[in-house]
């Protein structure tokens, strides 16, 4: 083939397949075909070769095209944004576009530059731009082919062809052909060449990115058939359910396992490391058996010490007499002799408690060993299948290319669900009865066994020139949570001369974990909110000051003075009303923000009535969708910086339902959220995530403007208003 | 026990524990799985259905109170996805994880019945006890707005 000769990087192996009723091809490594298509494991060993296949799209003769999604779908799109990316290149006609799971293979699905191969996780915000090149390339590749196929038909010159959504078509002679008929002759040539950058589509020719368009999986979640892990039923399944350490870390020793044994519709009792599972015939069984179990809590661990509100009370004094491993995560000239040097300084310590993740449905999985005990299904909703996939091969000593991962849709994720635990406890529980299993955690064990977003101290000291310059920022952090503590940390939008950000660790031995956006929500929060006391201090507007900061950094203050033309920021708000603005960067999105609120000084309760974002996220492939993942973030935030909040006494949670781990209600939502994106050709940012940090800066601002008092510990409670209001 | 009840307009009889609930007979028995288990204690509202027309939690609804009176679920809302909800659901793209949609169709689904054309102030009311983590209120609200437009 001629047309196909002028390779550089080649294919290694690819073939044809036959399948019934015609020829179909699938642009795949021989032995990666999705196991949806032809029944087979999709578990082949891989060598290295395979890793420059292209395995995303299979086209059938009646020209359904089906495309594969490596990611979770978890309410964020990306089900629906990575195969765009895959249509738009190959000129789809999205209306034959059918999306499936793609087979949990790293090797060939896993995000990263344009050849993948990285992992298969969905976190961070990063699907859309972990896989923007090598999605876009991969259709990129099956237009080649396709363009390749009906040159050689026609007899005609490749170059001489054109496509539009479905067709290829030769100008000169008015013919036309449509994917599925090339596909039903196509020859997968030997060599498939990389697609340089310069051909691929320029955005002004993009017909799908960037459009308004339908998620793909939102009519099934109007009608109760989008199946969660929670919705699998199979033939005799039992269920189970697991009382787990009330102290991180305790041990069980069982008081009652013959009783439990002999209650009717008991079938077994599983004795775990950190808890003791139940397996009943019927789930109000488990439930009810659950809540008998006895057990004395052995072991003194770590966590049984800790008092969350006492521990955060001695963080200052921590920082006071720099007890402990400080770790420096950015330093910028000489921070201590700017704030000595300093015409005047300021000084604030901010304060959160932990939160939990609260996606609303509870953690669960179902696991099927086949009857020989040599394989299983796994279902499960997870962000990070191909973990799940290995923690339930373990738990029931397979090798992981025996099981079958069928990856469900999550009702939420937010962080909670790249952890594998639930899914490792249903295959033990399943192995130990052999049978197909459903494992549920109630809400109460969902809360009471989280993973919390640290609880943290942030110490902020800042010092300014003669003329009110900032010169010098020293941000200090101290919590429970290592890594997960710096996000955020830094704002290199900001132009600050002398510059220190430490993070102190303390570890209380409790759970911690990633959290929408993660320690971006407390440490944007403070730097937001301290930037705001600088201003004023400097009886500067917060907007102008702002804009001072970011004078190195137009893409930032686009989005500001976005943010502001939005929210009108200069017009006064109307009586018993405030603006509060914040600006945050995460995962390369950029926002700004700004709430207006009042305040019911009776009650305590801040009510937020308005919240303007803007946002640049660099291309934004589904607008739509984005809009949608940013009130989400408004909402979610909100929440967590106006009543989310999980305490400790002597290592145990104290709440345990949406009873006393309130989640904001459909009535304490603003009245609107306007979203604007700044037009943008680069590569996409993460957009998961991207509004949320604004929200507690933002918040404490206008609270701060309209009260003249200063909120200085999230979540903002009825109780910590009214006591600042009149302290 | 067995108890025969009215689903979704037709007649149907489980056999199911005494302790057995409406959420799990629905979602466990009889393999409707749309009405989901959020909190299990009346707090979250995604296990909303219709009980004779009134929007009922089913986790905390024994089976055996349903017996011989008509339940309707989110598989019983309409047959294609033609409701004009459900239909608003789709043009305000309302959902995002999808988990809590069902108990919030279902409780519009009664708001409307009852409130032809729902001021804001009445669609926030009635909507408080339906938790969503994904913060979709906002085309909550709008898309129920919509629904009332059309009908
Ligand atoms: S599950 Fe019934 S109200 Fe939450
Ligand atoms: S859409 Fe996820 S909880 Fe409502």
């Amino acid at each position: 083939m001629k047309a196909l000769s002028h390779t550089r990087q080649a294919l290694s192996r690819r073939q044809f397949l036959t399948a019934a009723g015609g020829i179909t091809f699938v642009i795949t490594a021989s032995s990666l075909v999705p196991r949806s298509l032809f029944g087979e494991s999709p578990d082949q060993p891989v060598s290295g070769e395979d890793k420059s296949i292209n395995a995303w799209v299979h086209i059938s003769p009646d020209g359904k095209i089906t495309i594969y999604n490596p990611a979770a779908e978890m309410g964020q799109g990306s089900m629906t944004a990575l195969p765009v990316l895959v249509a738009e290149e190959m000129d789809a006609d999205w209306s034959m576009v059918q999306i499936e799971y793609s087979p949990i293979e790293p090797s060939v699905y896993g995000a990263g530059g344009r050849r993948g191969g990285g992992r298969m996780m969905t976190v961070g915000s990063w699907a859309v731009s972990g896989y923007f090149d090598n999605l876009r390339h991969a259709g990129a590749q099956v237009r080649y082919v396709l363009l390749a196929n009906a040159a050689e038909k026609w007899e005609v010159p490749v170059e001489s062809l054109t496509t539009e959504p479905g067709v290829v078509v030769h100008e000169a002679s008015g013919k036309r052909m449509t994917y599925g008929e090339i596909a039903s002759f196509a020859r997968i040539p030997d060599e498939i060449p990389e697609i340089p950058m310069e051909k691929m589509k320029s955005p002004d020719r993009f017909r799908l990115i960037g459009k308004v368009m339908p998620r793909y999986d939102i009519p099934a979640k109007t009608d109760g058939s989008a199946q969660f892990a929670m919705d699998v039923v199979l033939p005799d399944m039992v269920y189970g359910v697991i009382a787990r350490a009330p102290v991180n870390g305790a041990r069980p020793e069982l008081l009652n396992e013959q009783d439990l044994r002999k209650m009717p519709g008991v079938v077994d009792v599983v004795l775990l490391e950190y808890g003791v599972g139940i397996v009943t015939e019927s789930i109000e069984t488990a439930f009810s058996a659950q809540n008998k179990i006895q057990i004395n809590w052995t072991g003194s661990p770590k966590a049984e010490g800790h008092n969350s509100e006492a521990d955060l009370e001695t963080y200052p004094g921590l920082l006071d007499r720099r007890e402990g491993r400080f770790n420096r995560i950015a330093e910028n000239g000489d921070a201590e002799d700017g704030l000595n040097t300093a015409a005047r300084t300021y000084t604030f310590d901010y304060r959160n408690d932990y939160v939990y993740h609260a996606q609303m449905e509870p953690l669960n999985a179902v696991v099927a060993l086949s009857p020989d005990g040599q394989s299983a299904d796994v279902w499960a909703g997870t962000q990070a299948p191909d973990g799940a996939r290995s923690a339930a091969a373990r738990a029931l000593g397979l090798d992981r290319s025996r099981v079958n991962f069928h990856p469900c849709y999550l009702g939420g994720g937010f962080g909670r669900r790249s952890m594998s635990d639930y899914v490792e406890e249903a295959a033990i529980l399943a192995k130990a009865v052999k049978k197909p299993l459903k494992l549920i955690w109630t809400r109460e064990d969902d809360v009471q066994y989280g993973a919390f977003r640290p609880m943290s101290l942030q110490r902020m000291q800042a010092g300014v020139d003669q003329s009110g310059n900032l010169t010098a920022w020293k941000h200090q952090i101290v919590g429970t949570g290592g890594g997960l503590l710096a996000s955020g940390a830094e704002n290199p939008y900001y132009t600050i001369p002398n510059l220190r950000i430490e993070v102190l660790n303390v570890d209380h031995g409790v759970r911690t974990k990633h959290w929408r956006a993660v320690g971006h929500g407390p440490n944007k929060y403070a730097i937001e909110a301290f930037i705001d006391e600088i201003a004023l201090g400097e009886g500067r507007d917060p907007y102008a000051f702002r804009r001072e900061l970011m004078k190195n950094s137009p893409r930032a203050l686009k989005v500001l003075d976005k943010v502001a033309k939005m929210s009108d920021w200069d017009a006064r708000p109307r009586e018993g009303r405030a603006r509060g603005m914040a600006f945050a960067e995460r995962s390369g999105s950029l926002a700004g923000g700004v709430c207006e609120i009042s305040v019911d000084r009776e009650s305590g309760q801040i009510r937020v009535h308005h919240f303007w974002v803007a946002i640049d996220g660099g291309t934004i492939v589904q607008p739509d969708n984005a809009r949608a993942q940013t009130e989400g973030c408004i909402v979610m935030g909100l929440s967590s910086v106006l009543t989310e909040r999980i305490t400790f006494v002597d290592g145990k949670v104290q709440q345990s339902n949406f009873n006393d781990y309130e989640i904001l209600r459909i009535a304490d939502a603003p009245e609107s959220i306007e979203v604007e994106f700044i037009p943008s050709t680069e590569d996409p940012a993460g957009l998961g995530e991207a509004g949320l940090p604004v929200v507690g800066g933002a918040v404490a601002n206008a609270f701060r403007a309209l009260t003249g008092k200063r909120l200085l510990h999230m979540p903002f409670t009825p109780d910590r208003v009214l006591e600042v209001l009149n302290g | 026990m067995k108890i025969t009840f009215k689903l979704n307009g037709k007649t149907v009889q489980v056999e199911a524990p005494s302790d057995a609930s409406l959420l799990w007979t629905l979602r466990e028995r009889l393999e409707l799985t749309g009405t989901k288990f959020g909190c299990g204690a009346a707090l979250c509202g995604a296990c909303t259905v219709h009980l004779d027309g009134i929007p009922t939690r089913a986790c905390i609804t024994p089976l055996s109170m349903v017996s011989r009176r008509s339940v309707t679920t989110i598989e019983g809302l309409s047959e294609d996805q033609s409701h004009p909800l459900q239909k608003a659901w789709v043009e305000a793209q309302v959902p995002q994880c999808g988990y809590c949609q069902s108990g919030q169709i279902m409780q519009a689904a009664a708001l409307l019945e009852n409130t032809k054309n729902p001021s804001r102030e009445q669609i926030v009311a009635y909507m408080n006890g339906v938790i969503c983590r994904c913060g979709t209120y906002t085309r909550i609200i709008k898309a129920i707005e919509m629904a009332a437009k059309e009908r």
